[in-house]
């Protein structure tokens, strides 16, 4: 078991023709993954990596039984593409586009109703965007993470970042804990999936035994995942968060992380963690020993 | 992207929010000029993009022209919060009855926009929202419609003017803020004070705090001009596709992925060092596009060690080894240069780095230990 993806995931592209595009596409196929379409407007019965090409989500959906999109057209395109993807029936997209602006994320979010029930029983979920996208190791990589840092095992990781979710992984690993999946939610205001609703999955999933939330300053995100895990997880929660020494202000790179007036710093994060019991790592590598001792502590 | 408060007001006055006659002037001789025109007493404001100018002495008011060029003269010389001023505001003074607040801004939870609204205009809102959170109040918008009539109505009655002209006025800046803001892309627009004015009476926006969404600027190409003059790194680093922030320190860092370099940066702060900057190659950077970061980050002479930190996921690890090296050999600098490399193909790039010998380079897999060792040689005084 996993979370949202796993071996029998049928991935489809969409801008697959574009040069980001092909290129991960590529590595996805050689991580063992089951990509079985792409889709680019205009470009329908051509053949890219090997691939049939699609117009439309849709199209692809009813000739491949795809269920799931990695999308990766260019910002200005990317709502009508997540509407698309929403529309065309896949269960997941995956939201690489980095650079959206935020009016158009929130009104697909409000026009699509991402955030309307329950997750498990949604039709349809959004990862991203400006994220690495997910990975079930040995079974599922959609996106762009390097499948072969990720080893399989009982540890889920949900992250708002896609360079530390790879220093904590190989960390798991090393120290002999493999992962369930791992999902990258993306460094952007305004996103999909959130932490919250990765905790209620990785509840559910009965391979994971343990969770590690990585975090960054901005928003309340961290805030209030500590207030579901104190009140809806059972299983043991390790958090990391970065951001302690960064300026108000100042945007750290991704377009969320960024201190407002006095809100969404890393110590406050921390402290609403640590006030719900969940140990928070203060060096990426700290973190497998707490994993281990709240595997061991079971 | 943060506007000055001209600029914001230029915005507010094309959407026809109402805003008192200004001029922005950067030298004391265009002030005398302004303020022929505009007559006394005149607002003379700071244009600084950070908060608190008014406590700073960077907002006063002038009564008599003799006072003018030296008032316009002491706050052009203010660095307000570590940032220079650029301009001063003249603005027509005016009798204020009433300061009121009112914004529009993301809520990060709700993915929409909320409006925000206090009859405790005028102070710092977020100790109104510490001291007495029922001062304010806070109504979702709706992201996917242009209408705004319910959430205007409520903050009418909320506001309880008692003047039917200033509640139809209040009520009509409300529909207008809320286009302004979807029309532009904006993440925040705040009016405080929003005052009441006398003679005659009415609303006038006293200030104006504009944030444009910076990945909306492809579509905003009149403000993207407008775009206020940033460090010169930043703006080097925006051009070689690198993100860079300058921050206080002395350590030069790099890395891959903003996760990364915040967290090598809290290392940094936990071993008793401060960083200099922050510097985020992306992914799958090649030996040119570390070598133009280094160029930039070096360039900055507070810089007293450096610090290379990448995780290879599509980077490679032999490939950031060869653009060190490569730019070590045209710059002949001699700060201590410290690299963690950890990852795809980090065993190759370790290899090489240790099989160059070079003086004052080290390598190690353990972003600890590379972080102790740079925060030393920058303790060193920039010796290894």
């Amino acid at each position: 078991m996993s979370i949202l993806v796993d071996g029998s995931s049928r991935v489809l592209v969409q801008g697959m023709t574009g040069r980001e595009g092909t290129f991960h596409t590529e590595r996805m196929l050689a991580a063992g993954t089951t990509v079985v379409a792409g889709v680019t407007p205009g470009k329908g019965g051509q053949t890219a990596c090997g691939l049939p090409v699609f117009d439309t989500v849709n199209e692809a959906v009813a000739a491949t039984g795809a269920d799931v999109s990695v999308i990766f057209v260019p910002a200005r395109f990317a709502k009508a593409a997540v509407v698309q993807a929403a529309e065309g029936g896949v269960r997941v997209a995956v939201l690489i586009t980095e650079g959206i602006p935020v009016r158009d994320m929130s009104e697909a979010v409000a026009e699509l109703g991402l955030d309307e029930g329950s997750v498990a029983g949604r039709p349809f979920v959004l990862i991203g965007p400006n994220c690495p996208g997910i990975v079930t190791p040995g079974g599922c990589n959609a996106g762009i993470m390097a499948a072969s840092l990720f080893k399989t095992g009982r540890v889920g990781i949900v992250s708002r970042s896609g360079t530390l979710t790879y220093e904590i992984a190989m960390g798991l690993t090393r120290a002999g804990l493999g992962q369930s999946t791992c999902v990258g939610m993306g460094g952007d205001p305004v996103h999909g999936l959130g932490f919250q609703e990765c905790l209620e999955l990785f509840e559910a999933d009965p391979q994971t035994e343990a969770v590690v939330l990585v975090g960054e300053i901005g928003g309340d995100d961290e805030e209030r995942a500590a207030a579901f895990a104190a009140e809806h997880l059972t299983k043991p929660l390790v958090a990391y968060i970065a951001g302690f020494t960064a300026p108000p202000g100042k945007r750290m790179g991704h377009a969320g992380a960024i201190i407002s007036g006095s809100s969404g710093t890393a110590a406050a994060k921390a402290a609403a963690l640590e006030a719900a019991g969940i140990p928070v790592a203060r060096r990426p590598d700290e973190t497998p020993a707490l994993v281990a001792e709240a595997l061991a502590a079971i | 992207m943060d506007l000055f408060e001209h600029q914001g007001k230029e915005l507010f006055a094309a959407a026809g929010i109402p805003v008192l006659p200004s001029w922005v002037v950067f030298t004391a001789e265009e002030a005398e000029r302004a303020a022929a025109e505009l007559g006394y007493p005149l607002a003379v404001k700071a244009q600084v993009l950070t908060g608190g100018r008014g406590k700073a002495g960077g907002v006063r008011v002038v009564s008599q022209p003799e006072e003018l060029a030296g008032t316009v003269s002491a706050i052009l010389a203010l660095t307000i919060k570590g940032r220079p001023v650029r301009g001063v505001l003249l603005e027509q003074g005016a009798a204020v009855m009433r300061e009121l607040y009112l914004a529009i801004t993301l809520d990060r939870h709700a993915k929409a926009p909320v409006l925000i609204f206090s009859t405790r205009g005028g102070v710092d809102i977020e100790q109104v929202a510490r001291e007495d959170p029922s001062a304010l109040l806070r109504v979702p918008l709706d992201a996917g419609s242009a209408g705004c009539g319910e959430q205007r109505d409520r903050v009418v009655a909320a506001a309880a003017l008692g003047v039917a002209p200033l509640d139809e006025q209040l009520g009509d800046l409300v529909d207008r803020l809320w286009t302004l803001y979807r029309e532009r892309d904006a993440s925040l627009v705040e009016v405080n004070p929003l005052a009441v004015v006398g003679d005659p009476v009415r609303l006038v926006a006293l200030d104006s705090k504009v944030t444009i969404d910076d990945n909306a600027l492809f579509r905003q190409p009149d403000l993207a001009a407008q775009r206020p003059d940033e460090d010169a790194r930043e703006r080097a680093a925006r051009e070689a596709g690198v993100t860079y922030l300058t921050l206080d320190g002395d350590v030069g860092v790099l890395g891959n992925g903003a996760g990364l370099v915040m967290s090598t940066l809290d290392m940094i702060g936990a071993a008793g060092g401060a960083a200099a900057d922050f510097c985020d190659v992306g992914g799958g950077a090649r030996a040119e596009r570390i070598a133009a970061a280094l160029d930039i980050i070096t360039s900055d002479d507070r810089v007293r060690a450096l610090l290379v930190n990448i995780f290879g996921g599509i980077t490679r690890g032999d490939e950031v080894a060869r653009g060190v090296l490569a730019w070590l050999e045209k710059t002949s600098t001699d700060l201590p240069l410290v690299v963690r490399l950890d990852g795809n193909n980090a065993d190759e790039g370790l290899r090489l780095i240790a099989a160059a010998g070079i003086d004052g380079l080290s390598v190690t897999l353990s972003a600890q230990e590379a972080v102790e060792s740079v925060v030393a040689a920058a303790k060193n005084g920039g010796r290894a």
